[in-house]
């Protein structure tokens, strides 16, 4: 049986992460189908058609499905997941709001989050934050699996050349009503699958103080992060947040400026291939698990990072 | 309007996790427990809504062993009216515990039903979800800010891009974010009037309910270490190493 892995997508754009849920579904083993369901998607399926070892596209287009409601997509998903060994989705909030909806219509147990593949019945997931790795197996008649991307590298976004099917998409709960959405607007690239990040925590004092990291990350072409601290304090936005309650990232190059290195923190960024901590306390517990520390007040360290750094 | 609230006990937070010497499980024995703190976020919601004037009866549910009682107590201290232990010899998956609860709301007819968005032992963040589909309800994950208004909820919600609003038909499922609300502390007087609420004990045959699943743990592990690399003197050989060594920039 094939694999179905449902795309995350903005109705014109196949983001990133799909193509490392795609590559979990490859990890299994099997065709792999691609549902894109949305409103106006077309450009999304033509992007989806090109995706490296998918077979088949399939389209759900429909108003009801454009701003990914829960209660409306998983109503497709279980329509046509039946007929699949496994359903797979990412960790986005669309996919983790959706997905245990379906998991419960097909009355199987989820497995959320995996990070590894060790047969087609049996998945790697952290749990406590991370702070323990459990391999589960599953013998559900349908495995219903969320993938954290940084768990996969990413298949290529071309060489594929699977069919485009439209499906019957008729499908309206009737019981929610989307309102209304406020999403930052950045050209900065999105944390999730940046290459560089570069994240404040409570040390930078307030939320004026991280245009210092902006200037950094402009100059690197990173994304911006911020601790859990930092956000509560109301430096800045919550889709900033990196750690256990916020966004996991994995980036080539992480760059700690005061942020202490709460568990809750590193729980999200630990991943990374370098670290580095900038941060005036040396006992900071940041450093145990930096590549490169730099005990330093943040507020000369990273003017001088700025202007130092090769344009 | 009755609000119906789910807790866990979990783990306290700020309890080092530790893995057991067998890889079997992470080991408990002697581990301070509490209530998983999203879901106290939930009971504070119901209380502050109640306050509001927007509900005037609290119902808090918990599954698991007789020792969840202590959570349901801290509940009722916060606020909760009366309590409900439904009991199980070890926590029920999610799938399990949202049919259980499922049965809750068939007995008990909540106009709004709240969860914490995930728990904090088993991070799965499923059961608001998977009980939202059972019931046919519709569900407001990850809420940031709740308000009722003539027969609808509307949930402000944190998603990947920033913040979406949605309207939901009552009855209706929230699952709680961090920034919803900060939880009060109990209050010595309510901790002892908490003492004298009701806390009512079912088994998961009484509500028609058969608790299995269909995932097995097969072990355990601790994750592995990450080393402390170096200090660094200066932004100049920061930059040097970043390019030279790690040649990340």
């Amino acid at each position: 049986m094939a694999i179905l892995v449902v795309a995350d997508h903005d109705n014109s754009t196949l983001a990133a992460k799909t193509l490392n849920t795609v590559a979990a579904a490859s990890a299994i083993g099997g065709e792999v189908h691609l549902l894109v369901a949305g409103h106006q998607c077309d450009s999304v399926a033509q992007q989806a058609r090109s995706v490296a070892g998918v077979t088949k596209v399939l389209l759900a287009d429909n108003p009801a499905l454009e701003n990914q409601l829960a209660e409306n997509v998983s109503l497709l998903v279980t329509e046509q997941g039946r007929e699949y060994s496994h359903i797979l989705a990412s960790t986005s909030t669309d996919a983790r709001n959706m997905m245990p909806r379906v998991a419960a219509l097909l009355d199987v147990d989820q497995v959320s989050d995996i990070i590894r593949v060790e047969s087609e019945d049996t998945f790697v997931r952290p749990i406590y934050a991370g702070n323990a790795i459990a391999t589960v197996r599953s013998n559900a008649s349908v495995k219903v699996i969320t993938v954290r991307s940084t768990g996969f590298d990413p298949v290529a976004a071309e060489g594929g050349n699977a069919t485009v099917e439209t499906i019957a998409s008729d499908h309206d709960a009737g019981i929610t009503r989307f309102v209304s959405a406020e999403l930052a607007q950045s050209d900065r690239p999105e944390l999730s699958s940046a290459q560089i990040i570069v994240s404040g925590g409570r040390g930078m004092g307030n939320g004026e103080n991280f245009a210092l990291l902006y200037e950094v990350a402009d100059k690197l072409g990173a994304a911006v992060g911020a601790s859990r601290a930092a956000v509560d304090a109301g430096y800045v936005a919550n889709d900033m947040q990196v750690g256990q309650t916020g966004k996991i990232v994995a980036p080539q190059l992480y760059v700690a400026v005061g942020i202490s290195g709460a568990i809750q923190h590193l729980a999200g960024m630990k991943d990374s291939k370098v670290i580095v901590a900038i941060n005036k306390d040396e006992e900071a517990p940041i450093f145990q698990v930096a590549d490169y520390g730099l005990v330093a007040d943040l507020f000369v360290a990273v003017p001088e990072l700025k202007s130092k750094l090769p344009e | 309007m009755k609000i119906l609230v789910a807790v866990k006990r979990v783990i306290d937070y700020n309890v080092k996790v530790r893995v057991k010497a067998d890889h079997s499980d992470v080991d408990l024995t002697n581990v301070k427990m509490a209530i998983n703190p999203f879901c106290e976020i939930a009971v504070e919601e119901a209380v502050r809504l109640k306050e509001k004037g927007m509900a005037d009866e609290i119902v808090v549910v918990s599954l698991g062993d007789d020792a969840c009682q202590e959570q349901l107590r801290t509940a009722l201290a916060l606020g909760a009216d009366r309590g409900i232990l439904v009991q199980t010899e070890q926590p029920p998956g999610s799938l399990a515990a949202a049919k259980l609860l499922k049965a809750i709301i068939d007995e008990e007819q909540p106009g709004l039903v709240l969860l914490g968005k995930q728990a904090i032992d088993s991070d799965n963040g499923q059961t608001g979800q998977m009980l939202a589909a059972l019931a046919g309800l519709p569900q407001g994950t990850y809420a940031s800010e709740v308000t009722v208004d003539a027969g609808k909820v509307n949930v402000t919600r944190e998603v990947d891009g920033g913040l979406q609003t949605v309207s939901l038909d009552l009855p209706a499922i929230v699952t709680t974010d961090l920034r919803l609300n900060e939880p009060r502390y109990a209050a010595l007087p309510n901790i002892m009037k908490a003492k004298r609420k009701p806390i009512a004990i079912k088994t998961p045959a009484d509500l028609g309910v058969t608790v299995s699943s269909t995932l097995t743990t097969l072990k355990v592990e601790p994750p592995a270490q990450r080393q402390a690399g170096i200090k660094v003197a200066s932004v100049d050989e920061l930059i040097e190493k970043l390019q030279h060594e790690a040649k990340v920039i």
